[in-house]
C-alpha cells in the first residue's frame, strides 16, 4: 500500500514569480487529498450529517417544525439545541466534563478520559490485529472469534489456576495470545494448505467461537457455581492487570500493552526481516514467490501474529475491563476492530489514533444518550460515516471540491484484496 | 476522411504529455506515428478518441471541427481503435462481439438480436478486405492474429474511416505480421486512413507513407519512411544509438545448465512443456524464440522452480535443483529476469531500495539479526541506481512511479547484484524504448561476458538473432529446432510459425553438435 501523500503539494501549483506565499501553501494543502486531510474531512462531514440525523430524530423539534411556518425560528432554535446538547454531552462523556471536574477529586475529573483509553485498548489491539493481516495481504475478519479464544484461554489460567502475583497475569496474558494466534493460524493454515479463502474461513470461525464460548458457559468448571446466568468464574485478583491510576479511573495496564504492541507491528513492518517478508506477499504474491519467499508459510504467520494481537485484546477485556467471561465479551470489538484499522490505514499508529477517536465515541456515546436521549446509535452511524467516507475518497472529494481524485491507501483498503 | 490534429496539447498536473501537436492524415494513407514508450502517442490517440479532452488545441475531421464526449461520439464520426489488449469477449463468436454495442434487433419491442445480419456483415466486411476471419468461431479458440481482424472487422462495420492501430504488431508471429500489412494495404487502397503507433522501426519503415515522429510530448520531425533505421532511432531518441549489438564470439565453458526431457503440465492438464532437453554452457547466450504462448513461459517459471515440472529433471552447475525450492536455487546463482516484471518481478507499492533487495532482504549486509539494516539498503539503492542509470527522483520512490525500462532496469540490477552461475532473462525488452533496449542487451553480453550461463526468452526475432550464440525455437512446447548464431531471420521466422519442412533442417543442425563455432 502507498504511504506517500497522492498529491505532490509542492509542486502542484507552480507560481509565477517566487514560491507561493505560505497562506497559498496552505490553501493548497487543505484542497489536497492528503490522507490527514481526507480523514479530518471526512470527520467533519460526519458531524454533519450525524447533526441531520439528531434533528430528524429530536421531538422538540419534530413538534415545532409542525408549526414552522408561523414560527420558523422554533424549529431551527430547537434543533440547534438538539444538536449542540448532543455534541456537548459526547465531549464531556469522552475528554473532560466541567459538570463533574470541580466537585469531586483531581482524579474523578480524568475520568471520561479514562473511560475513553478504556474502551480503545482493545480497539487498538483488534485495529493493530486486522491492520498486520491486511499489510500481508489478508482479509481477517475474525478478530472476534480470536478475541473470544484469547479471552476463553487468558481467562481459564486466570480463574482455573492458582499462581503468584505478576506470574499469574503472566501466564494468563501467553494464554490469551496463544488462544487468539492458534484461532488465527487456523484460518492462515487453511488457506496455505487448501485456498480456502480467509474471508469465508475467519467469519465461519467467529461464529464457531461464539458458539463454543456459549457452551463453555454451561459447563462445570468454567461456569460460576450457583450462578443461574451464562458467566464465567472470576478471574483470580494475581491475574488482573493492574490499573494505571487510583480509583475511580478504570484504564488498566491493557492501554501499556496495546503501546507496545503498536510499537511492536511498528518495527516488524518497517524494521524487520519477517515484516519485510510479510510486507512483499501482501503487496504482490506472486514476485515475492519469485523471489523465494514461501507465500503459504506467510499466510499462517500472519494471521497467527494477528490471532495473538486479537487474543490480547480478549486478555485486555477479561484480565482487564471485565472480571469473568459472559457471552458478549467480544462486545463488538471485533467487528469496530475492522473499521479501525481502516480509519488507521493499516498503518501502526495511525491504528492508535484511530482506535482512542473510536473509544471516545463510545465513551461519550453513553453519557449522551444518558443526559439527553440521543441513542447511543448516533455514535455508531457516526462511525460509520466517517469510514464510508475514508472508502470513498472521491465522495469527500466531491464534496469538499478537493483537486484531484487519485486512489488513496484507505480506499485501498476498501476496495480489497485484488482490488 | 482527412483526419487533422492541430496544436494539441494536454497536461497532467505539471506533466505536459502533449504540447502543441500537429498531425494530418490523408485519406489514403498509412501514417506512422513513432515515439518511444511515454513519448505521448497514446495520450494523444486517447485524446482523438475521445477519452481524454485536450486542454488546447482541435480535432479537425474533413475541415470540420469536432468535439467528442467519449469514444462513442468518436465511433459515430468513423474513427476506429484497434487497442494492444483487445476488447474483445472471449466466450462469445466474433459476429457477437461484432454486434456488441451496436446491437440490431428485430421483433419489434421483444428486440430479438438479429444474428443473422451480424453474421452477413461480419462474412461481407471480412470478405471485402481479405481479413478471412469466421463469423461463427468463438473468440476464445482463435489465434491472436485472426482476433485482432476481428477487431479490425468490428472497427469497419461501424464505417471507420480513420482506423487507429495501436502498437498492433506486439502480439504476432512474423508471418502474422506480414499478413497484417497486406490487410493495411487493402484497407489504404480503398481510402481508409490508417494511424499505425509503434516503436518498431524496421515496421515503419516497411510500411509507412508518412511518418511523425513524437519526443516527450512534442513533434521532433516527420522524416521520409525511406530514412535509415538509425536515423529515425536517433530522433525517436535524441541522440545517436547503435541499434546493431556489438559483441564478442562467446567462448563456452562448462555446461552449467541442463535441461533433460523437462515436462510441464498445467493446472488444466494442458501439457505446456513436452519434453525439452537442452544445455546451456557457461559465457554462453542459449536464446529460446518463440511466439508467445508456446510453453517458454513455463519453461522458464520450472528452471527457477516456481512451476512444478511433472517429469524430467533439471541440472545447475552439476547438482539436480529438481526438488530444491525457488529459495535454494537464488541460493545457487540463479538470477532470473521473468517476463511480466509487474507481476513477477516487482513490488509496485514497495520503494525502488526495497524492490533492490526482494530476494537478498534476509541475507548480509541488508539483514541484521531478525531485522533490516536500512542503511545497507540505502546505500545499496543509491550504488544499483547509479551503476544501473535508473531514472528515479531516489531510491525511496514507488517502483509503481518509474516507466517500464527503469522497472526493467530495477529487476536487472538486482539480478546482476550478485554472483551469478546462470541467468534466466525472458522478454528482457518487453514494452521497453530503443535507448533502454541498447542498454540491457549491453548488460545481458557484459554478463555472458563474465562467464555466467544466460538463457534469454524473447519473441522479438531482432532481439534474438542479436543476442544469441546458439537459437532454440519453441513451438507449441517442444524444441523444434536449435540453430548457430549465425542463423537467418528467414530460418527462425519460419520455425516460429511451426514450419515442418525446416524442422527437419533444424533437426540436422542439432544433430551436428552444439552449433557454437
Amino acid at each position: 500500500m502507498s504511504e506517500t501523500p497522492v498529491t505532490d503539494v509542492a509542486s502542484s501549483s507552480p507560481q509565477p514569480g517566487g514560491p507561493p506565499s505560505r497562506a497559498r501553501r496552505a490553501a493548497i494543502w487543505l484542497r489536497s487529498t492528503h490522507p490527514v486531510m481526507l480523514t479530518a474531512l471526512a470527520f467533519v462531514a460526519s458531524i454533519v450529517v450525524g447533526g441531520i440525523l439528531i434533528v430528524i430524530t429530536d421531538t422538540p423539534t419534530r413538534k415545532a417544525a409542525r408549526y414552522f411556518f408561523s414560527a420558523p425560528g422554533d424549529t431551527f432554535s430547537k434543533a440547534w439545541h438538539a444538536v449542540s446538547q448532543a455534541y456537548v454531552t459526547l465531549f464531556e462523556g469522552a475528554i473532560f466534563d466541567p459538570h463533574t471536574a470541580f466537585k469531586g477529586t483531581f482524579w474523578q475529573a480524568l475520568n471520561p478520559l479514562s473511560e475513553t483509553l478504556l474502551n480503545a485498548t482493545p480497539l487498538i489491539l483488534g485495529g493493530l490485529a486486522v491492520g498486520l493481516a491486511f499489510r500481508a495481504g489478508l482479509f481477517n475478519i475474525g478478530a472476534q472469534g480470536q478475541l473470544i479464544f484469547g479471552a476463553i484461554f487468558a481467562g481459564y489460567v486466570g480463574f482455573a489456576w492458582h499462581l503468584p502475583v505478576v506470574v499469574h497475569v503472566i501466564v494468563a496474558l501467553i494464554a490469551g495470545v496463544v488462544g487468539g494466534g492458534l484461532w488465527g493460524g487456523l484460518s492462515g493454515w487453511l488457506k496455505a494448505r487448501t485456498g480456502a479463502h480467509e474471508v469465508i474461513t475467519t467469519i465461519m470461525l467467529n461464529y464457531v467461537a461464539v458458539y463454543l464460548l456459549g457452551y463453555l458457559l454451561t459447563e462445570n468448571g468454567f461456569k460460576r457455581s450457583g450462578s443461574n446466568q451464562a458467566i464465567s468464574r472470576i478471574v483470580d485478583s494475581n491475574a488482573r492487570l493492574p490499573k494505571l491510576f487510583p480509583e475511580p479511573l478504570r484504564v488498566h495496564t491493557g492501554l501499556i500493552i496495546a503501546l507496545l504492541a503498536a510499537a511492536g507491528v511498528a518495527w516488524l513492518l518497517n524494521r524487520s526481516k519477517l515484516g519485510f517478508q510479510l510486507r512483499a506477499v501482501g503487496a504482490n504474491q506472486f514476485a515475492a514467490r519469485t523471489a523465494g519467499m514461501d507465500v503459504g508459510r506467510n499466510y499462517v504467520v500472519s494471521m497467527v501474529l494477528s490471532g495473538a494481537l486479537a487474543g490480547l485484546a480478549g486478555c485486555s477485556q477479561i484480565l482487564g475491563t471485565n472480571t469473568a467471561i459472559t457471552q458478549d465479551i467480544d462486545a463488538g470489538i471485533g467487528f469496530t476492530a475492522i473499521t479501525v484499522a481502516l480509519l488507521g490505514r493499516a498503518q501502526p499508529w495511525p491504528t492508535v489514533l484511530a482506535g482512542i477517536l473510536y473509544g471516545a465515541f463510545q465513551a461519550g456515546g453513553v453519557t449522551m444518550q444518558s443526559r439527553t436521549g440521543t441513542p447511543i446509535d448516533l455514535v455508531n452511524v457516526l462511525q460509520s460515516i466517517i469510514v464510508l467516507f475514508i472508502a470513498a475518497p472521491a465522495l469527500v472529494g466531491a464534496i469538499f471540491r478537493l483537486r484531484g481524485t487519485a486512489s488513496t491507501s484507505g480506499q485501498q483498503l476498501a476496495k480489497g484484496w485484488n482490488g | 476522411m482527412k483526419l487533422e490534429l492541430r496544436g494539441i496539447t494536454k497536461r497532467f498536473g505539471s506533466l505536459v504529455a502533449n504540447d502543441r501537436i500537429d498531425l494530418v492524415v490523408e485519406p489514403g494513407e498509412i501514417h506512422a506515428l513513432l515515439g518511444e514508450n511515454g513519448a505521448g502517442k497514446s495520450t494523444l490517440m486517447n485524446v482523438l478518441y475521445g477519452l481524454y479532452e485536450p486542454d488546447e488545441g482541435e480535432v479537425v475531421l474533413d475541415d470540420v471541427p469536432v468535439r467528442f464526449a467519449g469514444p462513442g461520439d468518436a465511433m459515430a464520426a468513423g474513427i476506429g481503435m484497434v487497442h494492444q489488449h483487445f476488447m474483445l469477449i472471449p466466450v462469445f463468436t466474433v459476429a457477437e462481439n461484432v454486434m456488441l454495442g451496436h446491437e440490431e434487433t428485430k421483433g419489434g419491442a421483444l428486440g430479438w438480436l438479429d444474428r443473422r445480419a451480424a453474421r452477413r456483415k461480419v462474412a461481407e466486411v471480412s470478405s471485402r478486405y481479405g481479413l478471412a476471419v469466421p463469423p461463427d468461431a468463438l473468440v476464445a479458440d482463435l489465434p491472436v492474429g485472426v482476433q485482432q481482424r476481428a477487431e479490425i472487422v468490428k472497427a469497419l462495420t461501424r464505417d471507420a474511416k480513420v482506423l487507429v492501430l495501436d502498437e498492433p504488431t506486439a502480439v504476432l508471429t512474423p508471418s502474422e505480421i506480414d499478413d497484417l500489412m497486406k490487410v493495411m494495404r487493402r484497407l489504404r487502397d480503398a481510402g481508409t486512413s490508417i494511424v499505425f503507433i509503434s516503436h518498431k522501426l524496421k515496421e515503419v519503415k516497411a510500411i509507412a507513407d508518412k511518418v511523425t515522429v513524437i519526443r516527450r510530448g512534442k513533434v521532433v520531425g516527420q522524416p521520409s519512411p525511406t530514412a535509415s533505421e538509425e536515423e529515425l532511432a536517433s530522433l525517436m531518441v535524441g541522440r545517436q544509438v547503435a541499434l546493431t549489438l556489438e559483441k564478442a564470439p562467446a567462448n563456452p565453458g562448462d555446461v552449467i545448465l541442463d535441461v533433460r526431457d523437462l515436462r510441464v503440465v498445467d493446472d488444466a492438464g494442458v501439457v505446456q512443456v513436452d519434453g525439452v532437453s537442452f544445455q546451456v554452457r557457461a559465457g554462453e547466450i542459449y536464446a529460446i524464440a518463440g511466439v508467445q504462448g508456446n510453453g517458454q513461459t513455463e519453461l522458464t517459471e520450472c528452471l527457477l522452480g516456481v512451476e512444478a515440472a511433472s517429469e524430467g529433471s533439471v541440472h545447475i552447475g552439476g547438482r539436480d535443483v529438481s526438488q530444491a525450492s525457488v529459495r535454494d536455487r537464488l541460493r545457487l546463482g540463479v538470477g532470473y529476469v521473468p517476463e511480466d516484471r509487474l507481476h513477477d518481478g516487482l513490488v509496485g507499492g514497495f520503494t525502488v531500495a526495497e524492490n533492490l533487495i526482494l530476494d537478498m532482504y534476509d541475507r548480509t549486509p541488508f539483514a541484521k539479526g531478525v531485522g533490516l539494516d536500512l542503511r545497507a539498503i540505502a546505500g545499496n539503492a543509491a550504488e544499483r541506481i547509479d551503476e544501473f542509470d535508473v531514472r528515479t527522483p531516489s531510491g525511496g520512490a514507488l517502483a509503481s512511479t518509474l516507466s517500464g525500462g527503469n522497472q526493467q532496469k530495477v529487476v536487472l540490477a538486482r539480478e546482476m547484484s550478485r554472483p551469478l552461475k546462470l541467468l534466466v532473462v525472458a522478454q528482457p525488452t518487453r514494452g521497453l524504448d530503443v535507448g533502454s533496449m541498447e542498454f540491457v542487451h549491453r548488460r545481458i553480453v557484459a554478463e555472458r561476458d563474465n562467464g555466467t550461463a544466460v538463457v534469454v526468452v524473447s519473441t522479438e526475432l531482432d532481439e534474438v538473432l542479436g543476442l544469441a550464440d546458439r537459437i532454440a525455437v519453441m513451438y507449441r512446447g517442444r524444441i523444434i529446432g536449435e540453430l548457430p548464431a549465425g542463423a537467418s531471420a528467414q530460418e527462425v521466422g519460419l520455425l516460429m510459425a511451426g514450419s515442418t519442412s525446416q524442422a527437419s533442417a533444424a533437426a540436422g543442425a542439432r544433430g551436428s553438435g552444439s552449433g557454437d563455432e
